[in-house]
């Protein structure tokens, strides 16, 4: 058995004893993501949902002035509260979020077709009760537009006078689209269950090692490093490779339990989404696990190695928030940088689109040839000197 | 003070003018010595002397930036893996793998020596007896005593039967019962005609054990040959004394390079 397996298996056997290393790269690894996934997409929808049908609780001060303003708004989800004596101190004191005065004049300037003062108050420094304010601006803003119309019609004028602009509004999102941008951030959380998957054993094979003083008497074995590099690079792949797998599947599986129907988008998280997906993932897998033992081979302890390990799982953020910040149309040249390229392929992947050949070559390709240039880094970190000397 | 070499013979480990510097400190400057076949050869030496640096470049960890070592007749720095196949070694560092067995974490490095599956198996319950370590060969090395693991990684060491074996400070933090019955392994080993070179600081351990004795002191050899000899050359008659007075002169009369 070349070396190179001895010291894989030894990895593998040694790595399947330890708890932490399961708990890691089996189950912590693989669910984080979906788990946050699943959470933060509940919350959302939930709220999103929560908000266009929720009644709208409104103190109303002098209902009685304008009666058929207080039925319309009624009509369209408001709930009149009995008014308190200081609006304006109970908005400032937090005790009521949004209160509306229908001003004392406003019957006498109705009837006289002069305009009416109405007064919103609110606090607008406080966030999760600007979409109430915006909802009620909406509704009086409508109220006064139809009542505008029918003076018009009245005085017997067009009512397309009042209004010299028609917008008219047409959403090209397709709804698999409009699931993908709340999904932006699946692509990372798939490339990070590749990450958690590696660091456990790409930080115990050489900076626990050396730390542990192993490493030495396993470097006076006849055996060139860079068999031993391969021999650890291939076990910290394999358990990288299995946090994948199973992140991909969880993520299907949570996939069905995602309230996708609400929001009226779908996503192809099926079985070409595993498939293909694991497909473009794995040359990523060569090169993130690679990195992970170049660094920990570099780090002079544990604690330094998990430190930028730690530190090294926030990269892959950097394309997504590119992504979903800057719609740019994906071009060719972005496929070839290693992470950016996965991740667009991952999204158009959900977006059921069809995938370009050539980006996809492109990809695999550029992203295998880094693997490769960092593995020669890490040769060259295992080749020298210092590497065993712990003290 | 040099010490002339003795060449022919049957010599197996033979470095010549040893040297290594870590920025401005000379660590080995210089440093010629034999070691034999069939005998027990102690590296003695007060702590910092250069020991350990000198087992390292022994064992091709570290790359000499002067000199030669000769291990039955392979170069250390021109072919270190057919060195390293030829020794046997016990470095400073003996960490084993906490969740593997004694017995696997003898077996790894069978395999890796590059010994057949039947060879590995039977090499270790071999060491496994020699050693004494039938109650422990199946428990995971995790939670062992000092002297158990001092035995597993010798037995480690040992598992491709090399001609030459290298141990540092073997006996360092082991109790009375452990250094007897290493130092009676040690014995067997230089009854079967291997080479053993060790590293110590002690001197009851040299005075029990070695056939002849190398006193290194600031990176350099200032005294050898047998404890008779180093005692009438420094005319006491107990080696300890010997051996501060030989250290005392190397540090007046030497010239300390720093």
């Amino acid at each position: 058995m070349s070396p190179a397996w001895v010291v894989y298996w030894k990895e593998c056997r040694e790595s399947l004893r330890d708890r932490r290393v399961l708990m890691n790269s089996l189950l912590i690894g693989p669910l984080l993501g979906p788990v946050i996934f699943l959470v933060m997409l509940r919350l959302v929808v939930g709220r999103e949902l929560q908000k266009a049908e929720r009644p709208l609780p409104v103190v109303v001060i002098g209902a009685e002035r304008a009666p058929e303003l207080v039925a319309a708004l009624k009509q369209m989800g408001v709930e009149p509260h009995p008014p308190v004596p200081d609006p304006e101190l109970a908005v400032r004191e937090q005790r009521i979020e949004l209160a509306l005065r229908i001003e004392p004049g406003f019957a006498q300037d109705w009837r006289a077709g002069k305009p009416a003062e109405v007064t919103m108050i609110y606090d607008a420094s406080r966030r999760e009760g600007s979409g109430d304010v915006e909802r009620l601006r909406a509704m009086l803003d409508g109220y006064s537009h139809r009542n505008g119309l029918l003076r018009l019609l009245a005085r017997g004028l067009s009512p397309g006078i009042a209004d010299p602009l028609t917008i008219a509004s047409r959403d090209q999102a397709t709804p698999q689209a409009r699931g993908a941008l709340l999904f932006g951030m699946l692509p990372y959380m798939l490339i990070l269950t590749i990450f958690i998957g590696g660091i456990w054993l790409a930080t115990d094979s050489t900076a626990g090692e050396r730390e542990r003083q192993s490493l030495e008497p396993l470097l006076i074995n006849p055996v060139p490093r860079d068999r031993i590099l391969l021999g650890k690079l291939m076990a910290t792949a394999t358990f990288s490779m299995a946090s994948l797998c199973l992140g991909l599947v969880a993520f299907v599986i949570v996939g069905h339990f995602m309230p996708t129907e609400e929001l009226g988008m779908s996503l192809a998280l099926g079985p070409r989404f595993v498939l293909v997906g694991l497909g473009v993932l794995v040359p990523l897998v060569l090169l993130i696990c690679v990195a992970q033992i170049c660094i920990a081979a570099f780090a002079r302890s544990v604690r330094e190695a998990q430190t930028y390990l730690g530190l090294a799982q926030l990269v892959p953020v950097i394309p997504s928030i590119i992504l979903s910040i800057m719609p740019v149309k994906a071009q060719l040249w972005m496929y070839a940088v290693p992470l950016l390229g996965q991740q667009l392929t991952l999204m158009r992947l959900l977006r059921a689109e069809p995938l370009p050949f050539t980006g996809l070559m492109l990809s695999a390709l550029l992203t295998l040839l880094a693997a490769a240039g960092v593995f020669a880094l890490a040769r060259r970190v295992y080749n020298s000197e210092r590497l065993a000397i712990s003290a | 003070m040099e010490p002339a070499l003795e060449l022919g013979g049957a010599a197996m480990i033979e470095v010549r003018d040893l040297r290594k510097s870590f920025g401005a400190t000379r660590a080995v400057d210089g440093v010629s010595f034999l070691a034999r076949d069939g005998q027990i050869t102690g590296l003695l030496g007060p702590n910092g002397a250069g020991k350990t640096t000198t087992l390292r470049m022994l064992y091709t960890l570290m790359r000499p930036d002067g000199g030669s070592i000769l291990v039955d007749g392979a170069d250390a720095v021109a072919t270190p893996l057919a060195v390293r196949r030829a020794l046997g070694v016990l470095p400073d560092a003996r960490g084993l793998y906490k969740r593997l067995t004694a017995r696997e974490n003898i077996e790894y490095y069978g395999a890796l020596q590059g010994l057949g599956a039947a060879a590995v198996r039977s090499r270790t319950s071999e060491l496994l007896a020699a050693l004494d370590m039938g109650a422990i060969a199946e428990r995971r090395t995790e939670g062992f005593s000092q002297g158990e693991r001092v035995k597993t990684a010798i037995a480690r060491a040992l598992v491709h039967s090399p001609r030459n074996i290298l141990l540092d400070e073997p006996t360092n933090g082991l109790d009375v019962m452990a250094t007897r019955s290493l130092r009676s392994f040690l014995g067997g080993l230089r009854s079967d005609g291997r080479c053993v070179l060790l590293s110590t600081h002690l001197m009851q351990e040299v005075a029990a054990l070695c056939d002849r004795i190398i006193i290194i002191a600031q990176g350099r050899v200032v005294a050898s040959g047998s404890s008779e000899e180093l005692r009438a050359q420094a005319h006491e008659s107990n080696l300890e004394e010997a051996f501060m007075k030989i250290i005392a002169a190397a540090a007046l009369g030497g010239g300390a390079p720093l």
